[in-house]
């Protein structure tokens, strides 16, 4: 079963007076509970791509279907409530709320879907010390390393058990023992929680590490292996 | 958590928060303190002004307010009287009066007064004769040719305790009617024109010399709550012979005073609204400042699937609490200055002659209004809440992508 599905979608942008094709018609079906990598180098549209599926931007034209909703359908505050109960986000500069807690951090997602404060404390501990995280509940993104905020930000991603989660090049500012470990974690949580994950990067590590391997270049699928 | 949020974020920048907030503390401290000071004078020439023989309401014949002579004397008051027990509430005092133009004058000087021929005990109930001698004694019901005079016109007249004042007016006859006085009593009033205008004799005295018999000028009437002075008025209007008698309020027989009132009303509210409107670019221009330096959070808030109006409420939340302190504080502050001078008030002896000339006392005590603190609140609150929209609309309005590339 595909929980992502995109056909011949098309993104461009103006920058200036150029007009840059970001997407030039990508289809893609991503099935459910894989750990793929959208590769690809600098500029060759597998951010965009992943802005699209998880609704951060929209498409000029093609279909996006996620989970069984149709995007270019819905209006903003269905695409809210689509991310904040199918897809969880780890951004390549972590985006911790830097006056929450590590703990703080983990539960707004749960906050922001109703989930009552007694199970989303307990939920959101349970995460922390599944990423190796028990120690640091309490200290805020500032007082955290690199590899502890983006663990913080796995971790924020998964637990509200979306059904896909979205890496934007997690392991870029990660030095490699650090990007390793994460990776290790997220194949872990993956295989626990079957969570589809979905990276873009040029990291070969994160590429070695994905089930499959989908390679864009200048907007368009150049290849699609799977291991 | 949400506040919990907003509380944190107030905080990222204390700097700009407590320059914020100071500007709201001075802008609520100023409309609530000043408006004080502006209810206290205007409290003040009310004082004085229904102190000063008017009461809250009086009786005349009908006529003698556009002409005040003997002729137009209500001859029978008893109507009035009876009527005034009908309609009078427990607790409210009143007093009859014989009140003409008059001219004084001794060895040395002449000067035009108004002549009051009063009921001593009657009168000292009601208007600030009863308190205001300062040298000699105060009328007795016996006194026949006893006269307390105010100090301002006794030293212009250059005389004193136990030298005589003659008395001439126009009688019932239409014939110049004179009478020597001795000074028993020097009044000191707030103002000094007061001390000059009014010279006081006993009623019984007066109605003698002006051939009145038992008739009188005016009553007054003081009542034991200013609330109800239009009721009574329009009970009391409504129980006496409407083509004899006249019955005015305080607010028709001092209009000056009136409009004084509502210039002062009108000038607090705009005051009101200029400071606010210097605040309430602070409040702006602070809560744009707070929303730009955290775009990429926004976009961060928007791609964890807050919804606009839910990032709109979390800006709303940050000015709640900024206004909510400054508030406090600025409240706090008012009462307390104005708590201060509570005892001794503003003394603006200095400026006497000026002060008089607009009416005002001499010593301004400040008066909060609860009407005036909750204008003055709600004006910063909601107004500070609504300007705040507009940074809370902008943070809303980022889409995800341009505000998490934000750099």
């Amino acid at each position: 079963m595909n929980i992502v599905e995109c056909a011949d979608v098309k993104k461009t942008y103006q920058q200036g007076k150029i007009v840059v094709t970001a997407l030039g018609g990508v289809s893609l079906s991503i099935e459910k509970g894989g750990f793929v990598a959208l590769a690809g180098p600098s500029g060759s549209g597998k951010t965009t791509m992943l802005n699209i599926i998880g609704g951060l931007d929209s498409a000029d034209s093609g279909r996006v279907t996620v989970n069984g909703s149709t995007l270019g359908k819905m209006n903003q505050s269905e695409l809210a409530s689509l991310r904040l109960h199918n897809i969880g986000f780890v951004f390549q500069a972590y985006n911790l709320i830097p006056v929450l807690s590590a703990l703080e951090n983990v539960e707004f997602v749960m906050l922001l879907q109703g989930v009552p404060p007694a199970e989303r404390r307990e939920r959101a501990k349970n995460i922390l010390d599944d990423v190796g995280l028990e120690d640091t509940y309490n200290r805020r993104p500032a007082e955290m390393s690199g590899g502890q905020q983006q663990r913080v930000a796995v971790a924020r991603a998964i637990v509200s058990d979306p059904a896909i989660v979205l890496a934007d090049e997690p392991t870029a500012n990660l030095d490699s023992k650090t990007g390793q470990g994460l990776l290790e974690m997220m194949k872990e949580m993956n295989e626990k929680k079957k969570v589809t994950f979905i990276f873009s990067t040029h990291d070969k590590m994160v590429m070695d590490y994905a089930r499959r391997l989908v390679l864009i270049r200048d907007g368009l699928v150049a290849g699609d292996e799977i291991r | 958590m949400h506040f919990q949020l907003a509380w944190r974020n107030i905080w990222r920048n204390p700097k700009r928060t407590v320059v914020i907030m100071t500007a709201i503390i001075i802008g609520v401290w100023s409309m609530i303190f000043l408006g004080a000071l502006m209810r206290g004078i205007s409290d003040g020439m009310v004082r004085n002004g229904i102190a000063t023989l008017t009461g809250h309401i009086q009786v005349h014949h009908k006529g003698y307010r556009n002409d005040p002579v003997v002729e137009n004397s209500m001859i029978d008051p008893e109507v009035v009287k009876t009527a005034m027990e009908r309609v009078l509430p427990a607790g409210a005092q009143w007093a009859s009066r014989v009140r003409v133009n008059a001219v004084a004058n001794n060895a040395r000087h002449t000067a035009g007064v108004t002549f009051v021929g009063i009921d001593p005990a009657r009168e000292a109930r009601i208007s600030f004769i009863g308190k205001a001698v300062t040298e000699g004694r105060y009328l007795r019901d016996d006194d026949k040719y006893g006269i307390v005079a105010g100090k301002a016109l006794v030293d212009k007249f250059e005389t004193k305790l136990g030298r005589k004042i003659i008395m001439m007016s126009q009688d019932t006859d239409r014939e110049i009617a004179s009478r020597a006085f001795r000074i028993v009593g020097i009044f000191e009033a707030e103002m000094q024109s007061t001390e000059k205008q009014f010279i006081f004799v006993t009623k019984t005295a007066a109605q003698h010399m002006l051939k009145l018999e038992n008739g009188i000028s005016e009553i007054s009437i003081i009542l034991p709550d200013q609330e109800g002075v239009k009721q009574v008025a329009d009970n009391l209007r409504a129980a006496v012979p409407s083509a004899d008698y006249e019955v005015q309020t305080w607010r028709e027989l001092l209009p000056l005073i009136t409009a004084y009132l509502a210039i002062y009303d009108g000038f607090m509210y705009i005051w009101f609204i200029v400071v606010f409107i210097a605040m309430g670019f602070g409040i702006v221009n602070t809560t744009l400042m707070a929303v730009f330096e955290r775009i990429r959070e926004f976009g961060l808030f928007k791609a964890l699937g807050m919804k606009p109006r839910w990032i709109i409420k979390e800006v709303l939340a940050e000015s709640f609490f900024i206004l909510l302190i400054g508030t406090a504080i600025g409240n706090v502050l008012s009462f307390l200055s104005v708590f201060a001078l509570s005892g001794n008030g503003i003394d603006l002896s200095a400026l006497a002659s000026g002060l008089e000339f607009a009416g005002m006392s001499r010593i301004i005590y400040p008066a909060i209004y609860s009407h005036d603190v909750i204008v003055a609140n709600l004006v910063v609150f909601i107004l500070g809440l609504l300007v705040s929209v507009y940074p809370a609309v902008k943070a809303a309005r980022f889409t995800p992508v341009e505000a998490l590339t934000h750099t």
